[in-house]
């Protein structure tokens, strides 16, 4: 309403023969007092269609203005103007910042966009279509009907049109209402659902109210494929981590039969490594600062597998057909390292940032944003997971790891050295761990407990899947995501994490051997 | 040191030496214990609520040197007594009985998490020991051996609300109460929906929502918030979430692009040390609830902040000697030690009961910009509340605020069981 007050108000000015360019006093009034009355001053200052508005607009989303001794001054560095007239001023030292909450910020926003409107880029004209979604009212019907008999990007003159339709849902007008109403249904934007869903408690007419409801029920079936989609990219999502986690183990467990307790603290080696590595490149390449997760890749394989082989050849290898003592002496291993990185890097959590390139995300639907990091992944993921798999059937240390697993007497007869295959591969499990760790820095905190959270999920993925198995830890890792994530989406995190546990506990019941068994005479091994 | 086996002649000589000692050993505590007072500190140093208790402790230790710089209490020196409980909440427990009989402490300042507080609770009830609680909480509890320094529900959740009501928070209708699953989120959701309801929101309108302590996943939690804000009018989010959770939960709204002017989030659990190494440009808009934050204006905070950044620098404190954060906890850590030390001058003695009859009406120039005062009877601070919105630099810019300080009401309104509930302690009550 006051937004009307306003806008009547400028107009009667410009009718009376006043020119409603920007006045000191006008930049004030935005700039200053209750939320209400400012947005009430921009209206008015912003329905004049004078471009001298808008740097003072840009200057007030910068935060750079002040306020000082009833004037607004822009201040840039040590340069300071007066808003209004742009003569140089000083700053006094009681200036005020000019404090904008999210509202009057998408009022502004709003008001610049609609200058924008007309721009030649065609990247600015999305930017203001987006950010006067918000901001739309009747008022701008006009306004928009212009751009859009203007606009000769096919997509956006659609999106306009949307834009109007938003303007046009408030009409006072039934029949503009209706069509408005309509036309909203051919929109995939959440927001539009809000709107819609706003606009049919405010509705009297029922006419209008029968054409809003078509249209939410149009708007929601198409924003229902967003979610499902959604569903399935965050299974598959937590899916590709757990397998990241359980792949070393697959080997290391798995094929080797190690119970090792220690495979959590391993990763969390691997995430360490990372985060050493972005330490150096923020002292000493701070200009290849977003590359440093491709050089922490490398690092965090050889270090957790330099680890992992000096616990072989120390440890482990004493303890072969042990299984219990393996056990306790992998879980008081664990409890070592995880002190030593305290001792090291202290007990609280370090920042691992992530690097501009996996920061944001990918908007595949108005409602189904796919994040980088994740994308990055999962992707990984495969591609760790393709490398495993080439390394473990096709090369010589493959075939020797395979043969030295199925039957270690054998294979000693015939010449391969089985003491080092068996380092050989357990640090290539450990190594694997460490790529995990590497991973999860991005998605997670990074603490000296990190591994203790994945442990569990990496046991429960190489079991269900099928000790021996690779391809048993592919299905069983994909399929506890994309189940966890539909039980969570149904009946939240806590619940979800004890179903998922007791479907495992069930399964393994009923199938001992897992997903895959193994066959044949190396079953027995 | 090199030791080297004793010639005969010398066993006799050092013989009394070692009898010399032990007896030297035996007097020391006693003469040390005459010397010092010590105060327990429990926060936790590890563990998932390690991202927001390290903090406290130094600033425990930085208000402790400040006054033993003063000469100390009653002629003697503070003793602090730093403990671990490692986010481990039977732990609390147990370093507290031991920090109470065994270091014999005369008061204890610790605790973040509302169950970690009622873990320890009986401990301090039972040997009638003090405990300094700086963290805004539940309410629903008033023990006479406990003073609360941080807020009570309505001196934070429940004006956050009301600002995301009003015109200027975006007038929200429809509400996500988002937590992590234990007693703070639980009861403080539990007040907001009777307040929702008493505003006239439906059932319908509101969707609970709790995660695991240390959950890293907010996938699924932000995917629903998309969904329910897409269903209805103006939807806000209030997050209740703790711990280094609020790292990856901040990092996926990021990433997922989900706007503060579409969907606010208000936090009562995360300052300006949790959003460190989180990048903010993105969260620019969303908001937080506290009775303090680090960019208030005045000069008493100024002062404070000079002080933190000064002591971090000279005892190196991880992050803060590059980068000195303050936030709404550590003030009230400041303030309660403070005033715990004025209450102790005030009483002339350290005994629990002669200080809480002290603390009563005891009034500190706190670093927000008031003059905190303890109430005379509810063991809370009267405190101003603040509403921030993050900014690009991960500050806050303080949007809205109380006209002044409001005074603690433990005990809701809003929850019907508390109706003609007196707001101070019950041994008190008796007494008087």
């Amino acid at each position: 309403m006051s937004f009307l007050k306003g806008t009547f108000g400028c107009l009667l000015l410009a009718l009376a023969g006043w020119a409603c360019a920007l006045t000191p006093e006008q930049a004030l009034r935005i700039a200053e007092g209750e939320s209400d009355d400012r947005i009430a001053a921009l209206n008015a200052a912003a329905a004049t269609r004078d471009a001298a508005l808008v740097p003072y607009l840009q200057a007030l989303l910068a935060d750079e203005v002040k306020l000082a001794g009833g004037k607004a001054l822009i201040v840039r560095g040590d340069d300071v103007v007066e808003a209004a007239t742009g003569a140089k001023a000083t700053l006094p030292d009681d200036a005020e910042d000019v404090v904008n909450n999210n509202r009057m910020r998408q009022a502004l926003e709003g008001a610049l966009a609609a200058f924008n409107l007309s721009s030649p880029d065609r990247e600015v004209r999305a930017k203001a279509i987006a950010d006067m979604k918000d901001s739309v009212d009747e008022g701008l019907a006009d306004l928009l009907d212009k751009a859009a008999s203007a606009e000769t990007d096919l997509g956006l003159k659609a999106q306009l049109e949307l834009l109007k339709a938003t303007a046009l849902i408030s009409s006072p007008d039934k029949a503009k209402r209706i069509a408005a109403a309509t036309l909203l249904a051919g929109s995939a934007d959440p927001a539009t659902g809000a709107l819609l869903a706003a606009k049919l408690d405010e509705e009297a007419d029922a006419e209008v109210k029968a054409a809003i409801r078509r249209s939410i029920d149009t708007v929601q079936a198409r924003l229902a494929w967003g979610e499902r989609l959604g569903v399935l990219f965050t299974g598959i999502s937590l899916g590709s981590i757990l397998l990241l986690v359980a792949l070393g183990l697959a080997i290391t467990y798995g094929l080797m039969g190690v119970i090792n307790m220690a495979h959590g603290e391993l990763m969390m080696i691997g995430a360490y490594a990372t985060y050493v590595v972005q330490n150096l490149f923020r002292e000493y390449l701070p200009a290849a600062f977003d590359w440093y997760v491709i050089a922490a890749i490398p690092l965090s394989f050889f270090t957790a597998a330099l680890v992992g082989a000096v616990l072989e050849r120390t440890v482990i290898r004493w303890l072969y057909g042990r299984p219990l003592e393996t056990l306790l002496a992998t879980w008081g291993i664990s409890l070592i390292l995880m002190q030593l990185v305290r001792t090291i890097f202290g007990a609280q959590n370090v920042g691992v940032e992530n690097p501009s390139w996996l920061s944001g995300g990918l908007q595949v639907l108005p409602n189904l944003t796919l994040p980088y990091n994740r994308l990055a992944i999962m992707a990984f993921a495969a591609l760790v997971l393709i490398g495993v798999t080439l390394l473990i059937n096709k090369t010589r240390l493959g075939l020797f790891v395979r043969g030295v697993t199925q039957n270690r007497r054998m294979a000693a007869c015939m010449g391969v050295n089985t003491a080092r295959v068996d380092t050989y591969a357990f640090s290539l499990g450990a190594g694997i761990a460490g790529l995990a760790g590497c991973a999860l820095s991005q998605v997670g905190n990074v603490g000296p407990d990190l591994g203790q959270g994945y442990i569990v999920d990496s046991f429960m993925v190489v079991v269900l899947g099928g000790v021996g198995q690779l391809a048993g830890a592919v299905y069983a890792g994909l399929g506890l995501g994309v189940l966890n994530k539909l039980l969570e989406g149904w009946q939240g995190a806590v619940l979800a994490k004890i179903m998922v546990l007791v479907f495992i506990v069930v399964f393994i019941q009923k199938r001992p051997q897992g997903i895959f068994a193994m066959k044949g005479r190396s079953a027995e091994a | 040191m090199q030791i080297k086996q004793p010639s005969r002649r010398h066993v006799g000589k050092t013989l009394s030496a070692v009898v010399l000692g032990i007896a030297a050993m035996g007097i020391t505590p006693m003469a040390l214990a005459q010397e010092t007072i010590k105060v327990g500190v429990l926060h936790s140093l590890s563990g998932t609520m390690a991202i927001s208790e390290t903090v406290l402790k130094d600033t425990v230790l930085m208000a402790i040197d400040e006054i033993n710089a003063k000469g100390g209490l009653l002629g003697k020196k503070l003793e602090p007594v730093v403990v671990d409980p490692a986010s481990n909440w039977p732990l609390f427990a147990e370093k507290a009985k031991q920090l109470i009989s065994q270091d014999k402490v005369a008061a204890v300042f610790g605790c973040w998490t509302s169950v970690s507080r009622k873990s320890v609770l009986p401990v301090f009830e039972q040997s009638n020991a003090l405990l300094f609680y700086p963290v805004q909480y539940e309410g629903e509890e008033l023990s006479k051996n406990v003073f609360y320094t941080g807020a009570a529900p309505n001196q934070q959740a429940i004006p956050a609300v009301e600002y995301l009501m009003s015109k200027d928070g975006g007038s929200a209708k429809r509400w996500v109460l988002l937590g992590t699953d234990y007693v703070y989120p639980r009861t403080t959701n539990k007040i907001l929906r009777a307040f929702l309801k008493a505003k006239g929101v439906a059932d319908a309108d509101i969707m609970e929502e709790y995660t695991p302590f240390g959950h890293s996943d907010y996938q699924t939690i932000i995917a629903k918030i998309k969904k329910f804000s897409s269903e209805g009018k103006k939807t806000a989010v209030v997050s209740t979430i703790n711990g280094d959770s609020n790292v990856p939960f901040y990092k996926e709204l990021g990433n997922q692009g989900l706007k503060a002017k579409d969907v606010p989030v208000v936090a009562f659990s995360v300052g300006e040390e949790e959003l460190r190494g989180v990048d903010t440009k993105p969260l620019v808009g969303h908001l937080a609830a506290w009775n303090y934050f680090q960019s208030i204006k005045n000069p008493t905070n100024d002062e404070f902040i000079k002080k933190w950044t000064a002591y971090a620098k000279t005892k190196g404190i991880a992050g803060h000697k590059d980068k000195a954060l303050t936030n709404d906890p550590m003030e009230a850590t400041y303030i309660g030690v403070h005033m715990w030390a004025q209450a102790v001058t005030k009483a002339k003695s350290t005994d629990p009961d002669k200080v809480i009859a002290a603390m009563a009406g005891q009034t500190f120039k706190a670093p927000s910009g008031i003059v905190s005062k303890m109430d005379e009877k509810n063991h809370h601070l009267h405190k101003s509340v603040f509403i921030g919105e993050v900014q690009a630099d991960g500050q806050f810019k303080v949007v809205w605020k109380t006209k002044g300080p409001v005074v603690a009401d433990p005990w809701s309104d809003y929850i019907a069981e508390n109706k003609g509930k007196k707001n101070e302690p019950e041994m008190v009550a008796a007494k008087k």
